[in-house]
């Protein structure tokens, strides 16, 4: 049986959503860094169920994109965090505000 | 023919030599290769004289091409030269008379500090000089006309540490540079009006041209010549002038510069003779200026102060003729104002000097015992311009004045009055230089009170021999008293070159080619007519003398014949001083204001308006991450919002 797109789009928008409060509330470095990641495979998903419904090959190779873009953003990401937790015994994102202009 | 190239190169050679090599040439090398430099240049002027004279009357006009200046599209001008009577009578006295100058200075400034530089300016303004008379079109008159005039500045502020002598420098500069905007004016009116500034070729096409742009062309050259010969309004740098050194005053300021306008403007008489207007307004600011500048002069006390304004007052008189259509009475007035001027200049820079720098003439007198060839020739100066029977301002003088009676009656009345002033106040100078008490004597010791921080600052002393006595006054050396007597003998006989009997009139004869009947109709006066004017004119120099000296050889004060009024000029100085000066600070004050109200106010308002709006703007930045995210997240709704609500979905 196959379940119907609209499903998987729902559950792609909840996830998305999941992912965007949760960067937006919670301090903790990497909890956000794992909600930037929740809201990149959110959006994975939607590709994923459009390329099935729509019977377009593009969407699905796009992912391979994103996947690659992501892994390159975690590395990345993941320097920085370690670099700072050298210098910091707690580290919330807002301890992080020496930018402010 | 060709010599005629030399008269401009040689004095340009003796510049670049001496700018080159005349700190180690120095004292006094320097000086005798300037002279060496302007006195062949005479030569050179000589030659080409004859070589003119040669010619028969119809080509005396040759014009020496040297090279292309300038070709602009329609706009031509060459670097050429134009070798007519007029130009080569003006060569050989300005080449002359500055021979004389410079054999002079040689003398005169031994001892100063920046001697060779003095006949490195000496020698550029002879140049100059020449290629003002030379010039074969306006422009390279032009040159000749700016190049004189820097000249005079640098000279005038020669002594630059005296402030006086500086500011004097900046007021000749600065008054001039009102003229010099004429004469800018004239050039292009020219152009527009005959498509050349060539001298003949404008004066072909004379019947062509609007008669109002050949009377603007006629009144910005007049405005020119205003300004350059100090005639009224422009002339209150002359007298200031006199802060140069001696020889300065003499060259530039008596004899040849300040007769530069006079020569513009018999230069353009073809154009003058279009617009008998203009002559007309030339004739009474000539005479009333002379009137003006000659009253003055009664009353001032510095020496040198009296020549500048005597000198004022015969350019005026030459002007009374250029506007009476008397042009050769000019050039011949001219000419002999440029012997017994320049006589008289270096007469009294050779009593200075003698006096070890003193200028008042109140502290003067009785000099003729002590400085026989300095009181000679200076006598003979002083009968020369008073117009003494015979002597060379008597001749001109006749001339001008026979002119003025043909033209006007009240412009010669004016100048028989002006005449007889001329005549008083040249024998109150003689009088009180050369005759009555010694007293310099009095005032030889007290020389420290109020006189002494000018004197100190004053001419450095130009002999550095003798700086001990401070004692009794002496002749001045050979360098300078040769040329007071070549001055002198040609004070007496100058008025040789046009005697007003048939045949004697050389200069008469000599420049009808560039003054022919059209331009310059014979001036008709009746023999006895001539005669009886020249004999009311000569009693009443002669009485004017007679009084002046009855009145100065006795007293030296008379206050009563002194106005206050007369010895400020007339108060114009005051009053430019108020109009430019008061006015314009006012202007200025007012301008300043609007400055700082209206421009500086939008440039910092527009300052403080970005800096206002960056302060509050930089509160969002805030340093949060969250804050940002939420921007974005925001930012993406609106976006999408928008979309979702502009395709109606």
């Amino acid at each position: 049986m196959s379940v119907s797109g609209e499903l998987y789009l729902a559950v792609a928008a909840a996830l998305f959503t999941i992912g965007a409060v949760g960067l937006l509330i919670r301090r903790n470095v990497l909890v956000m860094f794992m909600c930037v990641e929740l809201m990149l495979n959110a959006v994975n998903l939607t590709f994923v169920t459009f390329a099935r419904m729509l019977d377009d090959i593009g969407g699905q190779s796009l992912v391979f994109f994103v996947l690659v873009v992501a892994a390159a953003e975690v590395v990345v990401g993941l320097g920085i965090i370690v670099s700072i937790f050298r210098r910091r015994t707690v580290a919330t994102a807002d301890d992080l505000h020496i930018l402010k202009g | 023919m060709d010599a005629a190239y030399l008269i401009p190169a040689l004095p340009l050679l003796g510049f670049v030599t001496l700018l080159l090599f005349g700190k180690r040439l120095g004292d006094p090398a320097a000086g005798w290769i300037a002279t060496l430099a302007i006195g062949s240049s005479f030569l050179a002027s000589a030659v080409t004289f004859f070589a003119l004279m040669g010619e028969d009357d119809h080509h005396r006009a040759v014009t020496k091409h040297v090279f292309t200046w300038l070709d602009v599209g329609g706009f031509k001008a060459d670097a050429a030269l134009l070798i007519d009577p007029l130009s080569m009578t003006m060569c050989l006295f300005v080449t002359g008379v500055g021979t004389l100058i410079h054999l002079y200075s040689v003398g005169y400034m031994h001892g100063d500090a920046r001697y060779h530089r003095f006949f490195v300016y000496l020698n550029l303004f002879a140049f100059s000089m020449l290629m003002l008379v030379l010039g074969d079109n306006l422009l390279v008159t032009f040159l000749g006309w700016e190049g004189v005039g820097a000249c005079s500045y640098l000279l005038i502020s020669f002594w630059f540490e005296r402030e006086s002598a500086a500011v004097a420098g900046k007021k000749a500069f600065v008054t001039n540079r009102v003229g010099d905007f004429g004469f800018l004016i004239a050039t292009f009116l020219a152009f527009g009006a005959f498509g050349t500034i060539e001298y003949h070729g404008m004066f072909e096409q004379l019947d062509g041209a609007a008669h109002t742009t050949l009377v603007a062309i006629a009144l910005m050259l007049f405005l020119g010549a205003c300004g350059k010969s100090a005639q009224l309004p422009l002339f209150t740098w002359l007298p200031d002038a006199m802060e140069g050194p001696t020889p300065v005053s003499a060259l530039i300021h008596a004899a040849t510069m300040v007769t530069a306008g006079v020569y513009l403007m018999a230069r353009m008489a073809p154009v003058l003779a279009e617009t008998p207007g203009v002559l007309t307004i030339i004739a009474w600011v000539g005479v009333i200026t002379a009137f003006v500048a000659a009253t003055i002069a009664c009353a001032q006390d510095d020496i040198k102060k009296v020549l500048a304004y005597s000198t004022i007052s015969q350019l005026g008189f030459m002007f009374l003729a250029v506007g009476s259509g008397a042009y050769v009475a000019a050039v011949f007035h001219m000419v002999t104002h440029a012997f017994f001027k320049a006589l008289l200049f270096l007469g009294a820079g050779s009593v200075i000097h003698g006096l070890h720098e003193e200028q008042d003439m109140k502290r003067m007198g009785s000099l003729r015992k002590w400085m026989p060839i300095t009181s000679a020739t200076f006598i003979i100066g002083w009968l020369a311009i008073s117009g003494f029977p015979g002597l060379a301002g008597f001749w001109s003088k006749d001339d001008i004045l026979a002119g003025a009676w043909a033209e006007n009656k009240a412009l010669w009345a004016i100048g028989v009055v002006t005449a007889g002033l001329t005549a008083y106040y040249m024998t109150r100078q003689v009088a009180l230089v050369f005759y009555g008490k010694e007293r310099w004597r009095d005032h030889a010791e007290p020389h420290a009170e109020p006189h002494a921080d000018k004197e100190e600052l004053t001419e450095p002393e130009p002999v550095a021999a003798d700086h001990h006595d401070h004692g009794d006054p002496h002749e001045s050396p050979w360098t300078m008293t040769v040329p007071l007597v070549v001055l002198g003998v040609l004070s007496v006989f100058g008025g040789l070159l046009n005697l007003p009997f048939g045949d004697l009139a050389f200069l008469h004869d000599w420049l009808h080619p560039v003054f022919p009947e059209d331009i310059a109709p014979e001036i008709h006066v009746a023999t006895n007519t001539k005669i009886a004017i020249g004999a009311a004119v000569t009693a009443v120099a002669l009485v004017a003398m007679f009084v002046g000296f009855r009145l100065w050889s006795t007293r030296a004060e008379r206050k009563e014949l002194e106005p206050e009024l007369l010895k400020r000029a007339w108060g114009i100085d005051a009053l430019y001083s108020f109009l430019f000066g008061t006015g314009g600070g006012l202007v200025a004050a007012e301008s300043a204001a609007v400055d700082r109200v209206v421009v500086d106010g939008a440039v910092n308002g527009i300052g403080n308006v970005v800096r206002m709006g960056g302060g509050q703007l930089r509160k969002v930045q805030s340093g949060y991450v969250r804050n940002y995210a939420l921007a974005i997240a925001g930012g993406t709704v609106l976006v999408l919002g928008y979309a979702i609500v502009r395709m109606g979905l």
